[in-house]
């Protein structure tokens, strides 16, 4: 506790030259123009306003559900099955889409329906993760990558089923919800809608003000760092293990209600897009601190968003993003690791 | 379907769990010393775009594999040089390499997507291949194929017939009473994670190079396995025999989907492809019971014989994970 900050620091930064310097020699490996690489990267990030608001589009849902997985994170779960409950949030919120339109009920309302649909779609699921782990003994790594496989042959059902669009079944999902109903996004071309924008920051304010500021946080927190003394100075350690799965649940859902009404306007069945994994590797990338959350969310949705010029310009494969976050995230947790040794060798000589 | 058939289909299903078994043995090992290497999705698919590299490249089957089984020790290594000596969380490591992994392949494999390359070619055992029944079923496959067979017999007899065996048991369980007894955990450690990993990396060869030979990126279909391979080492209770059963059994599944699916024409082949998955849930659920508190509480409240059927018979399926599974160990 008592080390410098700017030791912390100096090995932060060499853990993103690290990462840097591991993505330009697998570059330089499939024999790419390493820098014009990275710079296209850069370009379709931020290069002009509509790439600048489709980065904001990824970041929405990824913050959404990194929010979440802080609050099953901060009770020392691992909720990887995060990706079923955004794809449970979809298929709720396109349910309840489905059944609203055309109805009695306003368009405005029928959204807000539909986002407390994904919301309860997505806690459900979570429920179910966390009900195998304090009831059956299911490490939640194992159920919860089970239920996300459950969740995609489901999702892949009703596209290809219940929900198919008239004469052919496709890929390409269910048929786009009247337009009434699509969430109302800046321009006509955009994808960026302001309330989901609102929705995610709400949800990272929620969890950070919960974790930070309230009793219910700090019994989180003291189940996650010793479940045992925690039900021994009697909280119920698993209501509330459930209730932070729920809550988790909740806001992947919720990410996953923006997805179809605000992005696809339909339910397509990759509808996750992976950012629930994305979502752990923040979490950990930020130490679990809800501060950090947002800018570091914004700079790995920018990356996903850029690394979508790679196969147009350089004909690469856009998983170079994948393999600059994961670059990143290893040599922060590696370099943390070192820094303790380190430091503790030079206090203790142990 | 005729027997003939059937038996040419089982042996189909034998053949793709190979790589299952070497991963779920592999992983078996490495946590009978104490350490979880949850990279192993990552590292199946970066081993299996780096041997049909390797192969592509030498032109040699056998190079090919042992560069499957030199990446798998790699992963791993990073994954004991952050749990051993860093004594960060190896869940946490885990999870990054197997993100990490995964998109390396995709990245590096883009170059060779699609190019056709060898492929093991099947190597029916004289004499034994005509056994009837066993012999169609059993003997004629690859080399790779027999391979898991006698790896599982192998790393059963190393296990409970050694004395490195006995060693490697006591790491997982109480490493303070094996360091006491002169092992070195931390080293023993590192060797059977990295040992682990070595043999999980051939399962990439093996699907690379044989079950779904060359490298399709995305489309490969393998993205999934290596979190199988864990779900079945815990399933088989960390043992390589009930493990081959595990993976027998899924691989038994999946093969029941593809040939089930004409039969059911409105079910699309994606769904039945996951059946594995909520069954594999299940049997966690079933092997796991047993330890949880309230089943306890609730069979002492039930009358003596249903009570004393239903202690047995999930005393028989239980599993209990290696004691210090997952715990750093600190000389005092």
């Amino acid at each position: 506790m008592s080390e410098s900050r700017p030791i912390k620091a100096l090995f932060q930064v060499g853990a993103v030259v690290l990462a840097l310097g591991i993505t330009v020699l697998v570059l330089l490996a499939t024999g790419a123009p390493p820098f014009a690489a990275l710079g296209s990267i850069a370009k379709g990030a931020v290069g002009n306003l509509n790439v600048a608001s489709d980065v904001v589009v990824a970041w929405v849902p990824l913050l959404l559900v990194t929010a979440g997985l802080l609050a099953t994170f901060t009770v020392g779960l691992w909720n990887i099955g995060i990706e079923g409950q955004i794809t449970l949030g979809a298929i709720f919120a396109t349910w309840a889409l489905r059944s609203f339109e055309g109805g009695a009920v306003s368009p405005g309302l029928a959204l807000v329906l539909a986002f407390a649909a994904g919301a309860a779609g997505g806690a459900v699921w979570a429920m179910l993760v966390g009900a195998l782990k304090t009831f059956g003994g299911v490490n939640e790594i194992f159920g919860g990558l089970g239920l996300n496989y459950v969740a995609t042959a489901l999702n892949i059902w009703l596209i290809f089923g219940p929900w198919k669009r008239p004469g052919v079944a496709s890929m390409s999902g269910t048929v786009p919800f009247d337009k009434a109903y699509w969430l109302p996004t800046v321009s006509e071309q955009s994808r960026l809608a302001p309330a989901a924008v609102a929705v995610a920051i709400a949800g990272i304010a929620l969890i950070f003000a919960l974790v930070q500021g309230t009793y219910f946080g700090l019994r989180l927190k003291a189940v996650g760092k010793n479940p045992k003394a925690a039900y021994l100075l009697g909280i119920p350690t698993w209501q509330y293990m459930i209730v932070s799965f729920a809550i988790c649940g909740a806001l992947a859902g919720l990410a996953g209600a923006i997805q179809v009404s605000a992005v696809y306007h339909r339910l397509i069945p990759s509808i996750s897009s992976g950012y629930g994994y994305l979502g752990l590797m923040v979490a950990m990338l930020v130490n679990y601190s809800a501060a950090l959350a947002a800018p570091v969310a914004l700079f790995f949705a920018a990356l996903n968003v850029g690394s979508i010029q790679l196969p147009i310009i350089h004909k690469l494969d856009s998983s170079l993003s994948g393999v600059l976050q994961g670059t990143l995230v290893l040599f922060v947790i590696l370099g943390d690791g070192l820094r303790k040794r380190l430091m503790g060798k030079g206090r203790s000589g142990s | 379907m005729s027997g003939e058939i059937l038996l040419v289909g089982l042996a189909g299903v034998l053949a793709s769990a190979g790589p299952i078994v070497f991963a779920a043995v592999g992983e078996a090992i490495t946590e009978r010393a104490g350490i979880t290497n949850l990279s192993m999705n990552g590292l199946i698919l970066l081993s299996a775009m780096g041997s049909f590299a390797a192969t592509l490249a030498t032109g040699s089957i056998a190079l090919g594999i042992l560069a499957g089984a030199a990446i798998g020790a790699a992963v791993s290594a990073i994954v004991a040089l952050s749990s051993i000596t860093l004594k960060q969380s190896q869940v946490a490591v885990g999870f990054i390499l197997a993100m990490l992994c995964r998109d390396l392949s995709y990245f590096l494999g883009n170059p060779i997507m699609g190019q056709p390359g060898p492929r093991l070619v099947q190597a029916p055992l004289p004499y034994l291949k005509d056994i009837p029944i066993a012999g169609p079923l059993l003997f004629r496959q690859d080399l790779m194929t027999y391979m898991s067979y006698l790896l599982v017999i192998l790393a059963w007899l190393y296990m409970n017939k050694t004395r490195p065996g006995l060693v490697l048991r006591g790491l997982g369980e109480r490493p303070a009473a094996a360091y006491a007894r002169g092992a070195d955990v931390h080293r023993l450690r590192y060797l059977y994670t990295i040992a682990g990993g070595a043999l999980a990396g051939i399962a990439g060869p093996m699907y690379s190079l044989s079950i779904k030979a060359g490298w399709k990126g995305t489309i490969t279909g393998l993205d999934g396995m290596g979190w199988i391979a864990l779900a079945i080492t815990i399933f088989g209770g960390w043992s390589p025999i009930k493990i081959a059963f595990g993976a027998w059994f899924f691989a038994l599944l999946q093969w029941l989907g593809i040939v089930l699916q004409p039969a059911m024409p409105s079910v699309p082949s994606q769904v039945l492809q996951v059946a594995p998955f909520p069954l594999m849930i299940l049997t966690l659920l079933f092997v796991n019971m047993g330890n949880a508190e309230w089943v306890e509480s609730m069979l002492a409240r039930l009358p003596e014989k249903p009570r004393r059927a239903l202690a047995k018979f999930l005393r028989a399926v239980n599993v209990k994970p290696p004691a210090a599974l997952g715990t750093p160990f600190e000389k005092d």
